[in-house]
């Protein structure tokens, strides 16, 4: 596997997102997949954020710990990550903010500050100037650069280009990334993935209140609306959040939300009221290190048993689990889609990487989610009840306005015609409608690939994961030779499916981002044992080399 | 279409007497006139909230969405974004509305948002039997509150002017046929309307003698006045038990709404080349 990784770091207000995407750009032209971390405290300016861009041969989701070129805009970022340079790493510095003398002759102090002066450039600029240096450390030609800065700089271009180019005539080649044969490819993270998932299954209202790590979906639907014609909405509360997207949904538009943790929790009653009144409905719940407020920019996966059990009562619910913006995008469809032909609500579960890495994504990639499937709609004929009974549990949907017929939904015990009851014979045959629902829905969910597999096939040890641990595990399950299994669909529980991709297996390793194994209690519960789990909670995704080590020290 | 064709087959369970009884008609005869007159029945949607006064829904042969407590506000918000041509109106109790959802009464007034708003204004907790209310008089006795309440109450008609209703009423269900004119012009009304309705509970809190006794209807007013409905509204702050309690329309204006800065939705199957588009850009 070729393999290059750049860490970028400084402060909040830097732009080191940005810089980090503008590297990732850098290195897809040449050929490069591209995984990027992004690493930052919860504050606007000051603190220390990092990028790491890793650029491989191969699809990759996850980070080394290793740089083979750091670039360090301050002190502060030479000083934390002095552990991640190899013997051969390169350093790139601001010589006007590292204030010590960087050794070795593998470093190339750029005077960034001198330069942003006597060009009369922004401070923002730096980026622009350090990330030409970049290039010309690492044999990327300046026609690359001067491509990546015209296409997504848009404003003081020239400028832009002027600063960058004396960063690159500022240094000096060390080493090259080979171009390999691979073509340039998108590059989009998570989230981005997520709301262009939703859209294309024919999102219509996306209804928002801001909450790391979800607002930038609420950024992205809100920047788009008009070009793809939605209706973006942030309200005063996560509670009327979901209750007027349960609004757009009775009169016929599809609507989504999105959130963390402590917003869904606000969400709760309304989505069992979803549950009750059969609204469809999709929730997207970031997940950030819990409980409470947490780390509100880091990331974990402790919220599994949440997602699965909100809400009080019993009621059908659909929870999918991305592993990547690739999955991001196709699953987001899917669960729009089969939200609306169950009637039921339809979680979208990531998690702080997914949602905010960048990842590359294959360029035919749009025309492989579904398109729009239409719901079971009213045939017009007769009298419209809203709960009336069928062979699936699922009832056809009209909206309103229709002339001679009334539209009802409840959130009461209620009998066909959503008028409400509390008759023992009615409540029992709602309740087994529901439950049919859900069945009806499992049933129609082993058409899809709910569990995936990776890694060698017949291993007899596998590494058993969900949401953002597949770029990890699925390397190493490659590099080692061990069988890998994804779980994508973690309710309702595909248990036929993970009996099928697990037979042979004799060790069982659960990987996952909690501190009690919230995946491997579930899988318990279907009769599915892991034999060891792994398990990570402080805030910081796995490496390849924390799971290796984990691995050896098992024996695994 | 007459009233009574508003009708559904669902058994009514409020207590003999109860206030709700005289909203429940006077919508009735409003919204069948209404059809009769080119506002079919089938545009009109209901939401309630939970609370004696959410049962409305079950009684009216009408579209309706039966929310969960203090939520009629978002749905309705929601209902009337994604179809603008929709009617709709939310009924929602003193609880519904000024405790438990209060903050979404206050932003639907902010906004301006085209729906109107029926508060079954009743001062006391009915269906739980009888705790006080955000309306209550304080030292009012009830079952959470046995040595009397110590909170003042809210005035939401003055608190709806502050926030930006457009349309702010007082009704009383003594008055069926002031009621209707006040639905009536409520519903015809653009922006955000409000008909506070004192509905007596006949169980809890029974007021009628003393409502007899105190209610006038404001006469001459100058509706477009902010400062005058607010006098108006501030003649009687829902804190004593002698002062006169002024009835009828306090407040209307025209202002800019919120749904209407919404544009309507773009085809869906054009998206598929757009996406494309959209990923060539991010390379």
């Amino acid at each position: 596997m070729e393999e290059f990784s750049v860490l970028i770091g400084g402060i909040a207000g830097d732009g080191i997102n940005e810089a980090g995407q503008t590297a990732a750009r850098l290195m897809t032209r040449q050929g490069y997949r591209i995984f990027m971390y992004y690493d930052y405290p919860s504050l606007i300016r000051g603190g220390h954020n990092f990028s790491i861009v890793r650029a491989s041969s191969e699809r990759i989701g996850a980070c080394r710990d290793e740089v083979d070129l750091l670039i360090a805009l301050n002190q502060d970022t030479l000083d934390r990550h002095a552990s991640r340079l190899k013997e051969d790493s390169i350093i790139i510095y601001d010589a006007d903010k590292v204030k010590d003398k960087v050794p070795g002759e593998r470093s190339c102090a750029i005077p960034v500050t001198e330069i942003l002066k006597e060009e009369q450039a922004l401070p923002v600029m730096k980026n622009s100037c350090i990330l030409g240096a970049f290039c010309r450390s690492t044999g990327i030609g300046w026609p690359v650069m001067e491509e990546v800065l015209r296409k997504h700089i848009p404003k003081r271009t020239e400028l832009n280009l002027k600063v960058a180019r004396r960063g690159y005539d500022a240094a000096s080649e060390f080493c090259r990334i080979d171009k390999l044969a691979g073509s340039p490819e998108p590059i989009a993270s998570g989230n981005q993935a997520i709301s262009l998932g939703l859209i294309r299954a024919g999102l219509e209202a996306y209804v928002a209140y801001p909450m790391t790590p979800s607002s930038s979906i609420l950024d992205s639907m809100a920047h788009w609306a008009e070009e793809f014609g939605l209706k973006v909405l942030h309200p005063e509360s996560e509670i009327a959040v979901i209750l007027m997207a349960e609004g757009f949904a009775y009169a016929g538009r599809r609507s989504a939300v999105g959130t963390s943790g402590g917003g869904f929790c606000l969400m709760t009653e309304a989505l069992s009221l979803a549950g009750m009144a059969e609204i469809p409905l999709v929730i997207v719940m970031v997940q950030r290190t819990g409980p409470s407020t947490g780390l509100p920019t880091y990331t974990a996966q402790g919220d599994l048993n949440f997602v699965i059990n909100a809400g009080q009562g019993e009621f059908p619910r659909l929870v999918v689990a991305p592993g990547d913006a690739e999955d991001a995008y196709l699953w987001s469809a899917a669960a729009l889609n089969l939200a609306w032909r169950y009637q039921v609500p339809a979680f979208i579960l990531s998690d702080k990487i997914v949602s905010e890495s960048q990842y590359s994504l294959p360029s035919d990639l749009a025309a492989k989610a579904e398109p729009p499937a239409a719901p079971l709609l009213w045939d017009g004929q007769g009298i419209y009840h809203r709960y009336r009974h069928s062979g699936n549990g699922v009832s056809p949907l009209a909206y309103p306005p229709q002339r001679g017929q009334v539209i009802k939904v409840d959130s009461y015990g209620h009998d066909a015609a959503g008028i409400t009851t509390e008759e023992a014979q009615i409540t029992r045959e709602m309740s087994e409608k529901r439950r049919l629902k859900a069945l009806s829905l499992a049933a129609e969910l082993q058409g899809y690939e709910t569990v995936a597999l990776f890694g060698k096939e017949e291993g007899k040890t596998c590494l058993l994961f969900w949401g953002s641990n597949k770029g990890v595990c699925k390397e190493v399950a490659e590099r080692r030779g061990l069988r890998a299994v994804q779980m994508l669909v973690l309710w309702p529980f595909p248990e036929k499916r993970m009996r099928e991709v697990l037979q042979g297996v004799e060790r069982l390793i659960a990987v996952e981002c909690n501190c009690t194994g919230q995946m491997a209690a579930l899988c318990r519960q279907h009769g599915i044992n892991a034999d060891d789990l792994i398990l990570k909670y402080d805030g910081r995704p796995f490496s390849p080399k924390d799971l290796e080590l984990e691995l050896e020290r098992r024996g695994a | 279409m007459k009233p009574q064709d508003l009708s559904t087959a669902a058994r009514n369970t409020w207590c003999p007497g109860c206030g709700n009884f005289s909203i429940l008609n006077a919508i009735k005869a409003v919204l069948a006139g209404m059809d009769e007159e080119g506002y079919p029945i089938e545009n009109t949607v209901l939401v309630s909230g939970i609370g004696c006064h959410g049962k409305i829904v079950d009684y009216l042969n009408v579209n309706s969405f039966y929310s969960i407590h203090g939520r009629t506000i978002p749905v309705a918000t929601g209902i009337k974004l994604a179809n603008p041509d929709l009617n709709v109106i939310c009924f929602s109790g003193d609880g519904d509305s000024l405790a438990e959802g209060i903050g979404h009464l206050i932003f639907a007034a902010k906004r301006n948002i085209d729906i109107t708003l029926i508060l079954h204004d009743n001062r006391v907790y009915g269906l739980t039997t009888g705790q006080y209310a955000p309306t209550s008089p304080p030292g009012f006795k009830g079952k959470s509150t046995p040595a009397g309440s110590i909170e003042q109450p809210v005035n939401p008609l003055d608190l709806m002017l502050s926030a930006g209703a457009t349309f702010v009423a007082r009704g009383y269900s003594h008055g069926i046929d002031q009621l209707q004119s006040l639905f009536k012009e409520a519903i015809m009304h653009k922006g955000f309307s409000l008909v506070d309705v004192l509905q007596v509970c006949v169980s809890y809190f029974n007021m009628y003698e003393s409502y007899n006794k105190r209610t006038y209807t404001v006469e001459g007013n100058d509706i477009t006045s902010l400062v005058e409905a607010k006098k108006i509204a501030r003649s009687w702050n829902y804190n004593d038990l002698n002062s006169p309690i002024p009835l009828g329309k306090f407040y209307q204006v025209d202002a800019p709404r919120f749904d209407q800065a919404f544009s309507g939705t773009g085809p869906l199957m054009a998206r598929e080349d757009k996406i494309s588009s959209k990923l060539e850009s991010f390379i």
